[in-house]
Order: C-alpha cells, then sequence, then structure tokens
C-alpha cells in the first residue's frame, strides 16, 4: 500500500468528521520539559468549517477499513468507499507540522476496527507514546477508546493522552442491537468504567501530599458521543441517559450527532433527509441547563411530554410552564433564580448580582448588560421601557417573543415529516 | 476643554494621569500625539514624560484595584479606541476617590465601558492565538503576519513562547509595524525592514523551507475534508471566522496553481 498522504488525509479526515467532539480543553498538561506544545488551560478553536464547526485538533482515522457493519456509519464493512491507512510515522509528522505552524491544539485520533480491537487500540498508542516521548510534544491528544481492547492498553493511552472517549452510539441497547449488531453496550460500559475508577484514583494521588507527583492520566478525562435522529428514542430518554452518564461516570461532556444520511438502509432515514441540527441544537441547550443552570432532566422533559419545543429553547419553554414563579424582582432574588430567567445567562446573572450591591439596577441597566431583552421583559418585575407587562398567557408570550425573533432554521422548525 | 497630549505608550498615559492630578485640570481630552489635531484657539498640555510619575500612579491603582481590574485597565487602553483615554481616566479617577472597591459597579457608565472594551481587546487576543498562521522559512524560522483591530501584541507573546518553547518564531503586526520575536530563549519587539522581494512581509515565499508549501495545501486539503456539507452555514462560519481575517488564513485562500499541484501528487514523505 503505497498511497498518497494528501489523498489519505482526505480519505481518513472525511471519514473521521461525524464524530463530532473537538474539545481541547480541561487538560493540565503544561510545557515543563522546553518541548512543543502546551495544552493547559482553555482550548483554542483555530479555524470553523463552512459549517461552522470548531477546528481544533487534527482530526483523523488511522485507518478506514473495518470489520463491522454498523448501519450508521460511512466506513461500515459493506459500504463502497475508497479505503487507506495512515503509518504511524505519518501520523507523528502531520501532527507535529500542522501544530508547529499554529494550524492545530493537538490530535484526535480514532479508527476503524481492523483485526481485532487489541491490534487496533495498540497503533494508536503507539502513536501517542511517539508523539510524547520521542519528540517531547506536550499538545492535546484525545484518543478514541477502541471497545473490547484490553485494560492493560486503555492504561497505557491514559498515560499519554488528554482525553479518552468511548462512543455510545445510540441512545438505548436496543437500537444499537437494530443497527450496530457487531457492537455490544457493554463492551461500551466496562471501559468507561474502568477509566472512571482510573482517573478518580489518580485524582486522589494528585491531591496527596507526596514527594514524586503522579504522572498525569487523562488530565481532561472522558466524554462520549451518540448519534440522535437516526433511530426513535424521545429527547427525555436521551437527556435522562446523558444525565446518568453526568452523575455515575463523572463524564466531562456528552456529544450530540445529528444523523447525516450515509445509507440506502432501510432501517435509516432515507438520504436526502435533512440534518435535525435544531433538535441537534435543542439538545446541547438542555445538557448546558443540566450541567451549569442547576436544573434536573424531569424539569425540562417528562415521560409525558417528552420531546423537547422545537421553536423555543428549553429555557423559555420552562418558564411558559412555571410562570407562577414570575415576574422575578432582580434586585432581590436568588443568583440560582435568576439564572432560571429567559434571556439571561450565567455571565450576565453574575453580573446583575455584582452589580445590585452598588445601585438598584433599572432597566437601563440591563440592556447594557447584553441580555436578551426581548425574552427577558417578560419575566421580570420591573418598569421597561415601550412595554406594559399584562397578565399574558404562556401561548401569548411564546407568540410574542417568536414573532419579534428570526430564525434561520424557521423552515425546520416543524417536527412533522414534509413530504412534498 | 483642555487638551492633554501625551506620546501614545501606556506609560505616557499614565504620565498625563499624574499631570492631570499635578495640575489639577478639569474637562479635558486625553489624546496621542499621533491623533492630536492642533487647534487655532486652545494651547494643548503636552505631558511630562517622567517613569516616576508613571510609576506613582500605577501603584497608587495597585493598592485600590484587584489584578483583575489592573489588567482591564491596561487591556482596555490597547484598544486604541478613540476617546479610551477619556473613559479610563473617568476610570482611575473613580478608583482613587472612591472608599470602597468599585471595580465591579457595573452601574458606572465608566466601568461598564472599562470592562467590555477589555472584553473585546481580550476576545481579539484570544482569536489572534487562534489565527496566527506560522510559515517555515529555509532557516527554521516560524514567521506569521498579523493585522488585529487591536494592539493585541504584547498580550499573545507570552502565549507562544509558553507553547513553542523549541521553536524560533517571529509575529509581525503590519498594522503597527512591530513585531515579537523570540529566540529559542526571550522575546523582544523588533522592527524590521524587509526586502523589496517580501512585499513589506506580506509574502515570504521566496524565502520558504523546501516543505513549507507542501504543509500548506496539506492543511487546505484537510480544512476542506472535514466540513459537512449537508450543514453548510455560511452566517455561523463568517461570525466565527470574520472576512477581515482571512488574508492571513492559508486555509482561506483560492487553489494553488498547477506547478505545485503536480508536486504535491509526486510528493511523499521522505521518512515514510
Amino acid at each position: 500500500m503505497n498511497e498518497r498522504v494528501l489523498e489519505k488525509l482526505s480519505i481518513l479526515a472525511d471519514a473521521a468528521k461525524y464524530d463530532v467532539s473537538c474539545s481541547s480543553s480541561g487538560s493540565k498538561r503544561k510545557n515543563e520539559n522546553k518541548g512543543l506544545g502546551n495544552a493547559e488551560g482553555m482550548g483554542i478553536c483555530h479555524a470553523y468549517t463552512e459549517d461552522g464547526r470548531c477546528v481544533s485538533l487534527l482530526k483523523i482515522l488511522l485507518t478506514n477499513h473495518c470489520i463491522f457493519d454498523c448501519a450508521y456509519c460511512v466506513s461500515r464493512k459493506s459500504n463502497d468507499v475508497k479505503r487507506a491507512a495512515f503509518t504511524v510515522q505519518e501520523v507523528v509528522d502531520l501532527t507535529i507540522n500542522f501544530y508547529r505552524r499554529n494550524y492545530i491544539e493537538g490530535l484526535f485520533l480514532s479508527s476503524g476496527i481492523f483485526k481485532d480491537p487489541d491490534y487496533t487500540m495498540e497503533r494508536l498508542v503507539l502513536i501517542a507514546r511517539k508523539l510524547r516521548t520521542e519528540h517531547k510534544f506536550n499538545g492535546y491528544i484525545h484518543l478514541k477508546t477502541i471497545p473490547g481492547a484490553s485494560e492493560e492498553l486503555i492504561k497505557e493511552a491514559g498515560i499519554y493522552a488528554d482525553r479518552l472517549s468511548v462512543n455510545v452510539e445510540m441512545p438505548t441497547e436496543q437500537s444499537l442491537k437494530l443497527l450496530a449488531p457487531d457492537k455490544k453496550r457493554e463492551d461500551m460500559i466496562k471501559p468507561m468504567t474502568f477509566l472512571k475508577n482510573e482517573i478518580i484514583a489518580n485524582r486522589e494521588e494528585q491531591k496527596a501530599i507526596v514527594k514524586a507527583k503522579p504522572q498525569l492520566f487523562a488530565p481532561a478525562g472522558q466524554s462520549t458521543q451518540m448519534v440522535i435522529g437516526a433511530t426513535p428514542e424521545s429527547d427525555w430518554q436521551i437527556l435522562k441517559m446523558s444525565d446518568g452518564f453526568y452523575r455515575h461516570m463523572n463524564l466531562k461532556r456528552v456529544y450530540y450527532s445529528g444523523y447525516v444520511p450515509v445509507s440506502n438502509d432501510n432501517r435509516l432515514p432515507a438520504i436526502g433527509t435533512p440534518v435535525p441540527m435544531i433538535r441537534e441544537n435543542r439538545l446541547y441547550q438542555a445538557d448546558w441547563l443540566l450541567r451549569f443552570y442547576g436544573f434536573g432532566v424531569d424539569e425540562i422533559v417528562t415521560p409525558d411530554d417528552p420531546f423537547l419545543d422545537m421553536q423555543i429553547d428549553p429555557k423559555l419553554s420552562w418558564a411558559l410552564r412555571n410562570l407562577h414563579q414570575f415576574p422575578v424582582d432582580i434586585n432581590k432574588a436568588d443568583l440560582e433564580l435568576i439564572k432560571r430567567i429567559p434571556g439571561i445567562g450565567i455571565q450576565s446573572a453574575q453580573k446583575i448580582w455584582e452589580a445590585r450591591k452598588f445601585n438598584k439596577l433599572t432597566w437601563d441597566h440591563l440592556k447594557k448588560f447584553n441580555i436578551a431583552t426581548n425574552r427577558a421583559k417578560f419575566f421580570l418585575n420591573m418598569k421597561v421601557q415601550d412595554f406594559q407587562p399584562k397578565d399574558y398567557t404562556p401561548m401569548q408570550i411564546k407568540n410574542f417573543i417568536l414573532s419579534a425573533s428570526q430564525t434561520k432554521y424557521a423552515a425546520n422548525h416543524s417536527p412533522q415529516l414534509q413530504l412534498f | 476643554m483642555k487638551t492633554v497630549v501625551y506620546d501614545g505608550s501606556f506609560e505616557g498615559f499614565l504620565c498625563a494621569v499624574f499631570d492631570v492630578y499635578e495640575y489639577k485640570l478639569t474637562d479635558v481630552e486625553i489624546v496621542p500625539a499621533h491623533k492630536h489635531q492642533p487647534s487655532m484657539f486652545a494651547e494643548p498640555h503636552f505631558v511630562n514624560h517622567d517613569t516616576k510619575h508613571s510609576d506613582r500612579v500605577w501603584k497608587g491603582l495597585e493598592k485600590k484595584l484587584s489584578l483583575v481590574a489592573q489588567k482591564q485597565v491596561y487591556r482596555a487602553f490597547l484598544s486604541e479606541l478613540d476617546g479610551i483615554e477619556d473613559t479610563l481616566l473617568q476610570y482611575i479617577q473613580y478608583a482613587f476617590a472612591s472608599e470602597t472597591v468599585m471595580e465591579e459597579d457595573y452601574s458606572n457608565k465608566a466601568v461598564l465601558t472599562v470592562f467590555q472594551t477589555a472584553k473585546k481587546v481580550w476576545r481579539e487576543k484570544h482569536r489572534m492565538e487562534a489565527f496566527v498562521r506560522f510559515q517555515k522559512t529555509a532557516d527554521d524560522l516560524y514567521y506569521a503576519i498579523i493585522s488585529p483591530d487591536y494592539n493585541v501584541l504584547p498580550l499573545i507573546a507570552k502565549h507562544f513562547t509558553e507553547r513553542y518553547a523549541d521553536q524560533r518564531w517571529m509575529i509581525y503586526d503590519a498594522k503597527r509595524k512591530y513585531g515579537s520575536y523570540y529566540d529559542g530563549s526571550n522575546v523582544q519587539n523588533v522592527q524590521i525592514k524587509f526586502s523589496e522581494e517580501v512585499a513589506q512581509g506580506q509574502d515570504i515565499s521566496a524565502a520558504y523551507d523546501e516543505d513549507e508549501s507542501i504543509y500548506q495545501e496539506l492543511w487546505k486539503q484537510y480544512f476542506k475534508s472535514v466540513n459537512i456539507a449537508a450543514r453548510k452555514n455560511t452566517k455561523l462560519h463568517i461570525q466565527h471566522m470574520p472576512k477581515r481575517y482571512w488574508k492571513y488564513l492559508p486555509e482561506k485562500q483560492p487553489n494553488l496553481g498547477t506547478g505545485l499541484q503536480e508536486r504535491l501528487t509526486n510528493w511523499t514523505y521522505r521518512r515514510a
């Protein structure tokens, strides 16, 4: 096999792009050896693709040869696509040379499964080890944990990588069985649990006062991803699952990847079906509410009403169902409640909290804090210019807000299938 | 209204503040010399530049402001926006007059403006850390050119020193005509006299390392390949990567000529 690097890069970057994680933050790896790179602190998006996604890492597959046949995957065994494989040295050289030119924060390396899981995982670990030891590379490395790989290899991966991830792929076991018959849920949960325990043990060691600082172990933690919109799960099922991962597996992130139709398989949405981008966006908003705003899943969606509203964001949706908690007096309310006001984010809430110690805040102050005034004004107990608060119904408020805002997604709002 | 003229440096600005107190000037506007337009009817006050004065003002601020707020003052200054000196003066006067910590009083106009301006500068600093693109020259120097809206070069040098500790690099601000150069151990500000063939430093391809063009093409290919056409969202793309930054990004340049294309097709890793 002697394919040219440029062609390999186009094939293997193309095949890796459906993995949505591009985070390069949260690591603690400093450049202390006068080597190359620094993964301490926040990540950087060095470019943005024309679809508006961040490009932070060199995200490639080592190979798209795969012995599995997962219906939703572009690299599935039965798919007639061009196959390629990088050599270990090629990946190392690309990473170093892209990094030195400030194109990237590091490497995100995944792979199709060739031969068996251990054989594949070994190659991934070898690349990470070479970068760290031979090139003194301190940039960010995200490695995929290959389901079914041995614990020794996974442990070694944790020593060289900043983040590890196992993709759960589907929101439920039934869907996984239907679409990825070669994969088992337990093969994903096992390494995830193993890593969780290793990470916790390592963090304890880091905290303990010992002479030699223990080696870093996956300092940026682990994450996972699931494909949404390929199977019929509700948002309630999806968010319940994410919540479980955050609570029980200490995951840093759960990523939602709106299914991009890549197959004529009749188990899946047909080619040409729009990518469920708006739903993906609403799920991320809900995910943020879980992680940063103190919401519980059942406040956002319930088994009786299991889908997120596509027209408005989940926080506004919650507020409209809970109008009895409003209007809020921002000069008196708790920070937790201020964070729950539609149109006010964490940073604005913080600013309100600080500024009101000096002065009674008015609408003019709020406007300068860059809050979304067209949403917030319905939920505040203060004088707002050109606006007379009345006892509006939730539906009226929703319509006012929708008519005052524009969205590029308007055509996608209807959850109804558009046939013609 | 009294116009106070200083040399454009941060220290100079602090000296201007000193003079405002020293001469009990009221109703002033502070302008850097390069923006000053002499008026026929009023004599400006030219600042006495003395490091003792600037040190005294800064030491005073250190007592009044947290480290975060001190940095905000400096960052807001680097915005070089018209009138930012006057806002900073109001901020400093408020700080010196206030018995309590005032830096989070966002209901005060100067405090909010300094906060927001510092944030804008910081955002561009972060953008520059993202959008600097080094080009490797034949003598192993990694060279990048930028022209940021704000004067962020003093803020980004630390980041690049920590990251590229083992390579020589230079980042040149074409708008302000000075650069930061790291020689492998220290960073310094430099003025450069470019030779004619490199077009004021805008096109240094004549000095490239032999693999430089190839890595640029590989990067462009990568950038193209990771795009998902079914998710095209130009508005978001431009929001994150404003067009004014495109001119120095290889991935946003048009496709290459046939000569390079051919070299690239025949090129494989020498070490492969």
